[in-house]
């Protein structure tokens, strides 16, 4: 199936918009993941609520919270405009903001397994190896939880892609900008005459989502493979 | 016999039910440290290691100060130059043996370091297990890799839990050759904890009890 120029600019935003929302995110994901996996302090309840607040409420909410604070006049998004001239409402940095916020719960809650999973005495033999824990964190922790850093980025992208409500409302649809594969498909269905292009767009949305997983499951094993996971005896 | 103890071990801590106390000296390079199971033996050795805080003691080793409530000196476990071999080998299951061996060799300086890796791999005969991961050791190739990690680490001294649990006769043999030979050739203290009077009086007669 070949594509035209203006649906491929459309997968192009999308695998833009998603890609930048990933790479925002890693980071934030993953620190938050490790703060609920390895530390208790008091707001942890809190905080891990927050994170998955987006997962429970309805996305044109969570857009609406994002325009309240990242609009012009919103506390975040007029210091960021004034003292950073970056505007992000309208523009499809805005749309990343959208998914990124949108998949943050998911990536967190597949790093926050991973780290659970590595054993935490084998920090504690790091340590006693002589590395400080910086160090043990970046040799044993951050490269055990990589399974789930794989993980939570293919669902976290998945999300970003499919990603509509929250996107519309806080960076709303316009063409060449903000409007992602949900965002045409949904401009499609209102045309009449749209069908074509909208039928066409959902199969590559489809495509792209499970190309996605498949691949997160194959990394996944080959990760989990190389640790022995699944077999062997205790160490 | 220089006055000055190898061990010097004064602690005090609960953990769950049970409150370890503990003051003890021991003047013998090989010490081992006896108790039923769950008098407190790994929590003892954790404390000399670090990786957990007596409520409060005093704990020397070799002369070197690790931890001391009243003088609020508690280094932190990489600075107490330990060699810790825990009771399951903890080997880094995303390294392979050579790796896991030069984990802790490359944390110090060649200053610090008195043992090279060639010498510990002819020393436990674990040349062939090199290029090998972790998982695929047997119980006691695992064992012997654990005590090459935590020699070429640059201790100053050992700590052993219970290093034959769950391997058989002829592996716990084997490794207690290796306990015999780092006591004979290596000049280096160790601590080594067991519930096995018969294991420790081959070893040892400098005996440390826990009682439950």
């Amino acid at each position: 199936m070949l594509l035209s120029a203006s649906e491929w600019a459309i997968v192009a935003l999308s695998l833009k918009v998603s890609l930048v929302a990933m790479a925002a995110t890693l980071p934030v994901a993953y620190t938050l993941a490790w703060l609920l996996a390895r530390k208790r302090f008091p707001g942890i309840l809190l905080l891990d609520a927050l994170v998955h607040l987006p997962l429970v409420v309805p996305p044109v909410v969570t857009g609406w919270l994002l325009l309240i604070l990242f609009g012009r006049n919103g506390p975040v998004g007029s210091f960021l405009e004034d003292h950073l001239g970056i505007v992000l409402v309208f523009r499809w940095t805005g749309a990343a903001l959208a998914a990124a916020v949108m998949a943050l719960p998911l990536m967190v809650r597949a790093i926050r397994l991973s780290i659970e999973n590595v054993d935490h005495r084998l920090e504690e033999a790091a340590r006693t190896l002589g590395a400080r824990p910086l160090h043990a964190f970046l040799t044993v922790t951050l490269p055990l939880s990589v399974p789930g850093i794989l993980a939570g980025c293919v669902l976290g992208f998945a999300r970003s892609i499919g990603e509509f409500g929250a996107t519309i409302t806080f960076a709303s649809n316009i063409p060449g900008e903000t409007r992602t594969l949900p965002l045409a498909i949904y401009t499609g269905l209102q045309m009449p005459g749209g069908e074509v292009m909208v039928t066409r767009l959902a199969l590559i949305s489809v495509g792209l989502s499970i190309a996605a997983l498949v691949s997160s499951e194959w990394l996944v094993r080959r990760s989990g493979a190389k640790l022995g996971q699944g077999g062997g005896h205790v160490l | 016999m220089s006055s000055e103890p190898f061990f010097e071990l004064k602690l005090a801590r609960r953990i769950g039910e049970t409150q370890i106390e503990l003051n003890a000296v021991s003047h013998a390079p090989l010490t081992a440290l006896v108790g039923p199971s769950g008098a407190g033996k790994t929590t003892t050795l954790n404390c000399i290691a670090g990786l957990l805080k007596p409520e409060r003691g005093r704990i020397v080793v070799g002369g070197r100060v690790l931890f001391d409530s009243a003088l609020k000196i508690d280094l932190p476990p990489e600075k107490r130059r330990v060699g810790y071999v825990f009771q399951q080998g903890r080997l880094f299951p995303h390294l392979n043996v050579a790796a896991n061996l030069a984990y802790g060799e490359k944390l110090h300086g060649a200053e610090e370091r008195w043992i090279t890796q060639g010498e510990v791999v002819d020393f436990l005969g674990i040349g062939h297990l090199l290029e090998r991961m972790p998982v695929t050791l047997s119980g006691g190739e695992a064992r012997r890799v654990a005590i090459g990690r935590a020699l070429l680490s640059a201790p100053k001294f050992l700590l052993m839990d219970e290093p034959l649990t769950s391997l058989d006769a002829a592996r716990g043999e084997e490794i207690l050759r290796v306990v015999e030979r780092i006591r004979d050739e290596l000049a280096l203290p160790v601590l080594y904890v067991s519930h096995d009077m018969a294991e420790v009086e081959r070893l040892t007669d400098s005996v440390i009890r826990l009682e439950a």
